[in-house]
């Protein structure tokens, strides 16, 4: 069952993630970013991390990629992208180069990181599988007495970033106008 | 009946990890409009809760779980700014893309 469950959600999430990139048209890659998204949380449920799942879908499903698809219809960018040509001569080869060496040193490591990993497996299943019920309690024992001040602080990052985004996108009143920019 | 049924190790969940984290990479190489950019930074941040999901449950701590849970609050704040940034940068100029930003440039 677990493997069913982890074949559906790598075709979720890999078919999400090549559309991200692949897609001319920012609002398919948009939409293929929530298939990635939700592909994940499936993977979360699975390793039994149900409020996070949760808090994937609400967070990143419903309010990030919101945002992403309220800013490219807001700029206007929704029209698709010419990704046949090639702006920086040998920049396509060079990034497949890249990534690939990339993906080989991540398996590299895995690989020889899996003794580390196995001996050890299973220690949680009597900590987090009980039920859903506990992963919370334990998450919740843990962000609130463990990491209390990375959580305060983690309040006073958002006050900046909530401060800073009204800054940046504030409009001035002696800006001047792009040529041809709808007055708004 | 043959009754073998293979359950997917840890190992799996970091190789998909892995996967994801190079897809996220390349696409941040290849594509010029920021926001697609963007969106492949996320990619990379998933990829990397992912991981952290899966070795905490193996290691047995929550703290891997912990550790996303500011991941997540970290990459909306992040969002939120990184796009008012692009906001702004499209504002003056329309219709721009990653190769158009050279002012740097010397």
């Amino acid at each position: 069952m677990e493997l069913f469950v982890f074949v559906c959600a790598t075709l979720m999430i890999v078919g999400g993630a090549i559309g991200v990139v692949v897609r001319g048209n920012p609002v398919h890659a948009a939409l293929s970013l929530v298939l990635t998204l939700f592909g994940i949380a499936v993977l979360f449920v699975a390793q039994h991390a149900e409020f996070l799942a949760a808090v994937q879908v609400i967070v990143y499903a419903g309010a990030i990629v919101v945002l992403f698809l309220f800013v490219v219809m807001l700029l206007g960018v929704d029209r698709a992208e010419d990704l046949r040509t090639d702006s920086l001569s040998g920049q396509r080869g060079l990034a497949v180069v890249v990534g690939l060496g990339l993906l080989a040193v991540l398996v590299a490591a895995i690989v020889s990181g899996t003794d580390a990993i196995i001996s050890r497996g299973n220690a949680i299943e009597g900590a987090t599988n009980e039920s859903a019920d506990a992963n919370i309690v334990q998450l919740a024992r843990s962000v609130f007495a463990d990491y209390v001040v990375a959580f305060e602080v983690t309040s006073v990052l958002l006050v900046v970033a909530v401060v800073g985004t009204v800054l940046l996108s504030r409009r001035r009143a002696n800006e001047v106008r792009p040529e041809g920019g709808r007055p708004s | 009946m043959i009754a073998v049924v293979v359950q997917p190790t840890p190992m799996w969940y970091l190789l998909l990890s892995a996967f994801l984290f190079a897809i996220g990479t390349f696409g941040v190489l290849v594509r010029r409009n920021p926001l697609v950019m963007f969106m492949c930074i996320e990619l990379m941040l998933n990829a990397v809760n992912l991981t952290f999901v899966t070795l905490g449950r193996e290691l047995g701590s929550i703290s891997g779980q912990t550790i996303v849970f500011f991941v997540l609050v970290v990459a909306a704040a992040e969002v939120v700014v990184g796009l008012s940034i692009i906001v702004a940068i499209m504002r003056r100029r329309a219709g721009v893309n990653a190769d158009d930003l050279a002012e740097l440039k010397g």
